[in-house]
């Protein structure tokens, strides 16, 4: 193994954990916001970690580009996705867990 | 290695299944549909099935989620319950299942070379490729030169089934009634500006993809049925983004109609125009003088192309079905 | 190698964005699930591409990419023609109401 593959694996194991960090957190946290929050930004970065991981090895070719196509995907996608996932629930009712009890309470007072 | 993942992946889709049959909220159902396919495609992919797991993703994980969507926006939210018994549909779905474990006992190791599948005519298929077609993709010259009959007639079931639905969900109903529909309401995701502009910029790049897997078939995977889905795919996300109305304006129903007759046309008349030169239906060798390779791919090209535009054209009429049906 | 440890973090990730999608307990939480599992899915082909050795097949992550942003779009088209629907009924009932009775028009 050269240094690139060494670079290649590293990146690929740093992207794998952040990856998994996400599902975990996914799976573990409260609520819905939370949720997203820990799987949004993890995504990001383990998807672009794996993605440049694997551009080290494919050297300057046309798969090359194709990753970097797909990393320029998941780049801008994801976040859009998450906003209008997060927009949605809030307009359908769906209020973060602390907030739940404070908003009907001020619903009642000050409206 | 690779093995160890695909058993893992059949095991969660296995649980997705069941998930599927348990959820009785219809949406969970749709959603978990939606994972099921990513699953079988991811699984298709590992046994290096690549066509089939392009298709599953184009069709599968995307068109059939929004289909089911809109089918789901016309109905209500949650399944039925049902008071009768259900023994005798539990009785032959055991039966079944077990006829077919009992089948599975027989069948030859996955990857056996001595397989019957293996001997029959598949090295044929393998050397003829090279020999009489020389396209790298043996998948594209087994489906559209060597089994051109059964393309044909897969062209002929999608067809078929777009007219089916549109018999049934009426094509004709948003005739002079989609103008007052669109006056104050807000139509399509118009008030989201960050998904309007990142999707609008999305939409060039799935029609170049689109294009790409349609005349790329003969060297990578892919081709007119998977062409044709992310074509739709493409202006379904058009249609969503900008309303349904806007969309219909650009590509009419009456056009999508030809599209879908038109491509099983195209497909048919590169048969005719066989039998005209002297071939049988569909042999392509006598499409070009002098060169029967040359003549091999032109005509799959041609067919492909016919594929991608029936699919299209299906998919996309059935889309504004039920689209257009959703706001009258 | 290196390809499969990241290809099992993938997977037994995909195994937890499946958790969600079966415990719920919103439709968001689903949705959510959905896109993350799409991801993933991008991620695994991508490696095993190259894990068999055949890194051409990244054709497939680039359609994965375009179709789970569309079944998403898709997904949050559905709930928002739908808030819009509930929100329209409710002021016809509430015009309604209003009409034959002005008392009982009040906040909801």
């Amino acid at each position: 193994m050269n240094w690139l593959d060494w670079l290649t694996a590293l990146m690929v194991s740093a992207g794998g954990f952040f990856v998994f960090v996400g599902g975990v957190g996914a799976v573990r946290m409260p609520d819905l916001y939370t949720r997203m929050h820990a799987t949004s930004l993890t995504d990001t970065l383990g998807s672009l970690l794996i993605l440049v991981g694997l551009m080290l090895q494919s050297g300057f070719t046309l798969i090359t580009l194709k990753i970097v196509l797909v990393a320029a995907f998941l780049l801008v996608t994801g976040p859009t996705a998450a906003y209008a996932l997060a927009n949605a629930a809030f307009l359908g009712g769906q209020l973060p867990e602390g907030l739940q009890d404070g908003a009907s309470d001020d619903g009642e007072t000050q409206p | 290695m690779i093995e160890l993942f695909g058993v893992f992946l059949l095991a969660l889709a296995v649980i997705t299944a069941i998930g599927v049959v348990q959820a009785r909220n219809l949406f969970a159902g749709v959603m978990l549909m939606g994972i099921f396919s990513l699953l079988m495609a991811a699984t298709f992919f590992l046994l290096d099935a690549a066509d089939v797991a392009l298709t599953e993703a184009a069709v599968g994980a995307g068109i059939s989620t929004v289909l089911m969507l809109s089918a789901l926006a016309l109905s209500g939210a949650e399944e039925k319950a049902r008071s009768r018994s259900r023994i005798l549909a539990l009785i032959v779905v055991t039966v079944t299942a077990a006829t077919v474990i009992y089948a599975t006992f027989e069948k030859p190791r996955l990857g056996d070379p001595n397989a019957p599948v293996q001997q029959h005519v598949a090295p044929w298929y393998f050397d003829m490729t090279q020999e009489a077609i020389e396209i790298p993709n043996v998948v594209t010259a087994v489906l559209s030169s060597f089994r051109g009959y059964d393309t044909l007639g897969e062209v002929i079931v999608v067809f078929t089934a777009g007219i089916g639905v549109l018999f049934l969900i009426g094509a004709a109903a948003p005739k002079g009634r989609a103008s007052p529909s669109q006056g104050d309401l807000p139509v399509g995701l118009k008030h989201h500006q960050p998904i309007r502009v990142v999707g609008k910029l999305a939409i060039p790049f799935i029609l170049l993809f689109a294009f790409y897997v349609q005349f790329h078939g003969e060297y990578s995977p892919g081709g007119g049925f998977q062409a044709g889905a992310l074509f739709a795919a493409a202006i379904i996300l058009y249609g969503m983004l900008e309303g349904e109305a806007t969309a219909l304006s650009i590509i009419p129903a009456p056009v999508l109609f030809a599209m879908s007759a038109g491509g099983a046309l195209l497909f048919g008349g590169v048969g005719v125009v066989c039998m005209l030169l002297g071939g049988n239906f569909l042999q392509y060798d006598v499409l070009l003088a002098g060169s029967p390779v040359g003549a091999q791919q032109m005509g799959i090209i041609a067919i492909e192309l016919g594929v991608g535009i029936t699919v299209a054209g299906t998919l996309l009429s059935i889309f504004f079905a039920f689209a257009t049906r959703d706001q009258s | 190698m290196m390809f499969a440890v990241g290809a099992a973090a993938v997977t037994i990730t995909m195994m937890l964005a499946l958790l969600r999608a079966l415990l719920g307990p919103s439709v968001y939480d689903r949705v959510l699930a959905v896109n993350m599992l799409g991801t993933k899915t991008v991620l695994l082909l991508a490696l095993t591409a190259f894990a068999m050795g055949r890194p051409d097949f990244i054709d497939l992550a680039i359609t994965y990419a375009l179709i789970n942003f569309i079944g998403v779009i898709a997904v949050l088209q559905f709930f928002y023609s739908r808030d819009l629907r509930k929100a329209e009924e409710r002021a016809a009932k509430s015009a309604h109401g209003g009409a034959v009775g002005p008392s009982q028009a009040g906040p909801q």
